[in-house]
């Protein structure tokens, strides 16, 4: 995060301030649920305990018995986000662009956008086995939904005048897709880019949860198999910090890119 | 373009022959606006023409009926001898509102034209630079339009415009949103630029003194709707204009005088009409 915006930097300044608050309130939360477990106030068999849990943690990393299915997740994760994102990108700009197109479909893609979706992985798994595409193409249906209403309505809204002023300088066409839909429908996707990225997310881990040999979901489902909730909580743990990573490149990403724009810092923080 | 284009000066640059523009109404799509009827101008190259009117008087639509941005309803537009169909391709607009592309750098924008038209892009940054520097912005050219200030904007847009040649000018009031000292530079600047090769301008306006401090003539709209234009008058002051300093000149006063007890008919109606 290079440079911040003098806007920002106000923020940034005020969260510098919160953070031993911040750790005070983690450290008060995980404290209260060691001593809590330890004096078994709560059954440490069904609340397991913070401590067994930052061991298996570590034991994780020490051996690297968790980098290979981290990988398959984060592997599964990064393809269903850039399919989906690509799909959801052409789809909008394609039906933003032709109206007949999109009253045409209209009905169809309400239908299935209010699809619960995630009952679709076990008919994926069918398809497409136990191996990644089964999770990514799940990963890939959540995603596609998100990028493509943001575009969708995002083509409706570009600025007329802007449009009117590429034509008069001689854009065709193609050159106004390119040069005017294109980098406006950009700034669209990265409105939606941290919702996209956290649905890839999901659909990875519910995918192996669902089916599968390897990756973090399946470490979990294999601990919930021998009750071992310790192990879970310590999966869980390494999803949460894999998403917050995921979320700050996000944001990285997004303030290279979205240079232009004025708002890119608040864009950044939404969501 | 099948187009052939009269190069001969006796042709208008631009002719609009008894234009009609007739909108849905807002709110009910039966009911009909006709914003203009049946105007007539004749722009004739090398001419710098001003509209002005009321508010609401369909300035704007009768430009971008020119531009061809607007098909209008009824009559024809003939820009240099040839009927226009589709866009007007010889010429360049200048808009009201900001139209820069605001993801590109203010060399980027002033290069988008020639980018459109195939010119190489090391070729294309060369007279980009070049027209940055002519307006004064050679230091800001890799900033983007939302680092820049608004008189800045419009230069960019100006050179962006500009850069093409082209044959026309059409300009909506474009240094309406400016602050009187910014806009007074810009009119200069403009004038300026203006007199290097004399193109023909089509300019729109509320501000009479603008109007006139630029223009060779000056055409008063009648109040809308259905509104035409009712009388044109030649300003006949000495060229090069400092617009500050021609306003004090003892003509200018008196075609102010003349223009503005036709204009102030109309004003007066398009009050009435705004308050019923």
């Amino acid at each position: 995060m290079s440079a911040p915006t003098p806007e920002y930097a106000g923020a940034s300044s005020r969260a510098r301030a919160m953070w031993p608050w911040h750790l005070l309130l983690l450290a008060v939360v995980v404290g209260a649920w060691q001593v809590l477990t330890s004096i078994e106030v709560l059954p440490p068999f069904f609340f397991g305990q913070p401590l067994q849990v930052g061991r298996r943690i570590l034991e994780w990393l020490i051996t690297g018995k968790i980098f290979p299915h981290l990988g398959v997740t984060l592997l599964e994760t990064l393809l269903a986000f850039v399919i989906g994102t690509a799909l959801g990108l052409g789809a909008g700009l394609w039906l933003g662009l032709s109206p007949l197109a999109a009253r045409l479909l209209d009905p169809y893609i309400t239908a299935v956008n209010s699809m619960p979706r995630v009952i679709l992985a076990p008919i994926f798994a069918v398809w497409f086995g136990l191996g990644i595409w089964s999770k990514v193409l799940l990963g890939v249906t959540l995603v596609f939904f998100i990028v493509f209403f943001s575009v969708y309505h995002g083509v409706r809204e570009v600025s007329p005048v802007v449009l009117a002023n590429a034509r008069m300088l001689g854009a065709s066409r193609r050159q106004l897709l390119r040069h005017v839909f294109l980098p406006s429908a950009t700034a669209w996707v990265f409105a939606s880019l941290h919702a996209s990225v956290g649905m890839a997310f999901v659909g990875a881990v519910v995918g192996e949860y669902l089916g599968s040999a390897r990756g973090v979901g399946y470490l979990i489902l294999q601990a919930e198999g021998v009750f071992d909730i310790n192990t879970v909580f310590a999966g869980v743990i390494v999803l949460t910090l894999s998403a917050l990573v995921l979320d700050r490149l996000v944001s990285v990403l997004e303030r290279r890119l979205l240079t232009w724009r004025p708002v890119a810092a608040e864009a950044a923080s939404q969501s | 373009m099948a187009q052939t284009l009269s190069s001969d000066a006796r042709v208008p640059a631009l002719v609009l022959d008894g234009i009609t523009c007739t909108f849905p109404a807002r709110g009910n799509a039966r009911d009909m606006y006709t914003a203009v009827r049946a105007a007539s101008l004749t722009v004739q190259d090398g001419e710098f023409v001003s509209l002005v009117g009321p508010t609401g008087c369909g300035k704007s639509t009768l430009l971008n009926v020119a531009a061809g941005l607007l098909a209008p309803t009824q009559g024809e537009v003939r820009v240099f001898g040839a009927r226009l169909s589709g866009l007007n391709r010889v010429a360049g607009y200048l808009f009201q509102a900001d139209a820069l592309f605001p993801w590109r750098t203010a060399l980027d924008n002033v290069t988008a034209g020639l980018e459109f038209r195939g010119v190489a892009r090391a070729e294309a940054q060369h007279l980009g630079m070049e027209w940055l520097k002519r307006v004064g912005l050679a230091a800001h050219a890799s900033k983007y339009p939302h680092e820049l200030s608004g008189g800045m904007r419009k230069r960019v847009a100006l050179a962006q415009t500009w850069i093409l040649g082209p044959r026309m000018l059409l300009m909506d009031e474009p240094f309406s949103a400016l602050d009187v000292q910014t806009r007074q530079l810009m009119e200069n600047e403009l004038l300026g630029l203006w007199s290097q090769d004399r193109r023909c301008v089509l300019f729109v306006t509320h501000d009479l003194e603008e109007a006139i401090a630029l223009s060779d003539r000056v055409v008063v709209l009648s109040a809308g709707p259905k509104s035409h234009p009712i009388e044109a008058f030649r300003v006949d002051l000495p060229r090069p204009r400092d617009v500050q300093e021609i306003a004090l000149h003892p003509r200018f006063v008196e075609v102010h005088a003349a223009i503005w007890r036709a204009l102030k008919q109309e004003v007066l109606k398009a009050n009435e009409r705004a308050d019923p």
